[in-house]
């Protein structure tokens, strides 16, 4: 059998955020291994490791998948976690994609010019509290369930928990003002073990981006 | 039954063009409504038909599919055009999402200033032929097959041969030092569905020109300065 799944990295949330959310969810254990440099970069890369020569990298089942959608695909469908049919997971497809756009905008923001930070700051708010998150409080109210597809746990909803997450932590804390259903919908889905465990503090979930890890991201990847 | 499917979108490739190719591969018949004026795309905004407010959209079987991604996915899985299992389907996933990435860089080029366009074809043809082409030359040449995943016509075929003819249309040698390449190509063209595709007056959309940018900023009055990443 396989080792555990090892995920290759810098020490931040980035692309790799909503994959660590996944194996989290999904009960499964893994290792780690940060990148810390630009020569451990370079390293994978001469050693042939990264497909296209970019990370997030997981080695997985054999595999060395790259590709964050790849590799959130193949361990939603290994784990259950990706719906029952066709039309179930193209629901869950299209909220998913709403969600990283969404999620893209939050994760460029650091990296933005100091002179457009504040513009861009009010541009994600106003999408995500008229584009994304108004779509996903209709879901919950029109079909009243627990969850958003199916009446069952699945990715869609550790992925909207994740960006419910991030925007309160590095956008606005109340950014679900507005949003009643969404606001019981966090609270339900933090209740669950797998994701409780997660959210306490001493796991391996990383803290928003601060001073170091912008410096070590520029540092690794430009 | 439903009837056939209908693309949403502006007359021109855009993020829709990877779903026409798709469709056609997989030898469905289409319909498309052209967006050309703002009044199109508010009665659609207020119809409720566009879940996060953006086209592409796709009616298809019952449902209003937004998300480009999401699209192509349901469209591979219906077809048979994603793999027999789940690590041909991880395959499949990894070589798409690098030739998204690859035709990513083309989708914008014609939204940007003529000094930018320069330096995005520099990148382009960089990328194309350092990091994309090299690992889809490699994936054929190790495995001798005809397809790249699995000996079996997949949805990673449509898109491969979809990003090598966007970028062979910005630099016409391009694939001079692919040979594995060259004969996919040739081999993938030949298929029936794809022939057709490619030949005049099929609903395959041309290069982007300067009316295609005025449409999409007129429809979706986006105006702003669009800069390469």
């Amino acid at each position: 059998m396989a080792g555990k799944p090892r995920l290759h990295y810098y020490n931040g949330r980035g692309r790799m955020d909503t994959i660590q959310w996944l194996l989290e969810a999904a009960g499964v254990e893994y290792e780690e291994q940060f990148i810390e440099s630009k020569e451990d970069l370079e390293k994978l890369k001469k050693d042939g490791a990264l497909l296209f020569q970019q990370v997030p990298m997981v080695e997985m089942d054999g595999m060395k998948m790259v590709q964050s959608r790849a590799i959130l695909n193949y361990i939603a469908a290994k784990y259950n976690l990706c719906g029952k049919d066709l039309k179930e997971k193209a629901l869950m497809d299209m909220y998913i994609e709403g969600m990283m756009d969404l999620g893209e905008m939050i994760m460029h923001h650091p990296f933005k010019p100091a002179d457009a930070k504040e513009k861009d700051l009010a541009l994600i708010i106003e999408k995500a509290t008229t584009r994304y998150f108004p779509v996903f409080e209709k879901v919950l109210k029109d079909h009243g369930q627990d969850y958003l597809v199916g009446n069952k746990f699945s990715r869609a909803d550790v992925q909207l928990l994740e960006v419910i997450l991030m925007t309160e932590e590095e956008v606005k804390p109340d950014i679900l003002s507005k949003f009643p259903l969404l606001k019981v919908y966090k609270g339900r889905i933090s209740n669950i073990p797998m994701i409780k465990k997660f959210l306490q503090p001493g796991s391996a979930r990383k803290p928003p981006m601060d001073e170091k890890q912008f410096a070590d991201a520029i540092k690794i990847f430009y | 039954m439903a009837g056939k499917p209908k693309l949403y979108y502006f007359d021109g490739r855009g993020k829709m063009e990877p779903i026409r190719w798709l469709l056609a591969a997989a030898g469905v018949e289409f319909e498309e409504e052209l967006l050309e004026t703002r009044e199109q795309y508010e009665k659609l905004l207020q119809d409720g038909d566009l879940l996060f407010q953006q086209v592409p959209m796709v009616e298809i079987d019952g449902m209003k599919m937004v998300q480009t991604r999401a699209i192509l996915r349901y469209i591979a899985a219906k077809h048979n055009l994603y793999g027999k299992d789940l690590k041909e389907q991880a395959l499949i996933d990894m070589y798409v999402e690098g030739t998204t990435d690859l035709m990513g860089l083309i989708l914008m080029y014609p939204f940007l200033s003529p000094e930018d366009k320069e330096k995005q074809l520099a990148t382009i043809i960089d990328k194309a032929t350092k990091r994309y082409f090299p690992v889809y030359e490699k994936v054929l040449k190790d495995h001798g097959q005809d397809f790249l995943v699995g000996n079996q016509f997949s949805w990673a075929d449509v898109h491969l041969i979809e990003s090598i003819l966007m970028v062979e249309e910005k630099s016409c040698d391009v694939l001079s030092e692919f040979p594995q390449l060259q004969a996919f190509k040739a081999r993938i063209s030949n298929i029936p569905n794809i022939k057709k595709f490619l030949e005049p007056g099929s609903q395959r959309k041309p290069v982007p020109d300067d009316k295609y940018v005025e449409t999409v900023r007129r429809v979706l009055q986006a105006y702003y300065v669009v800069k390469a990443t």
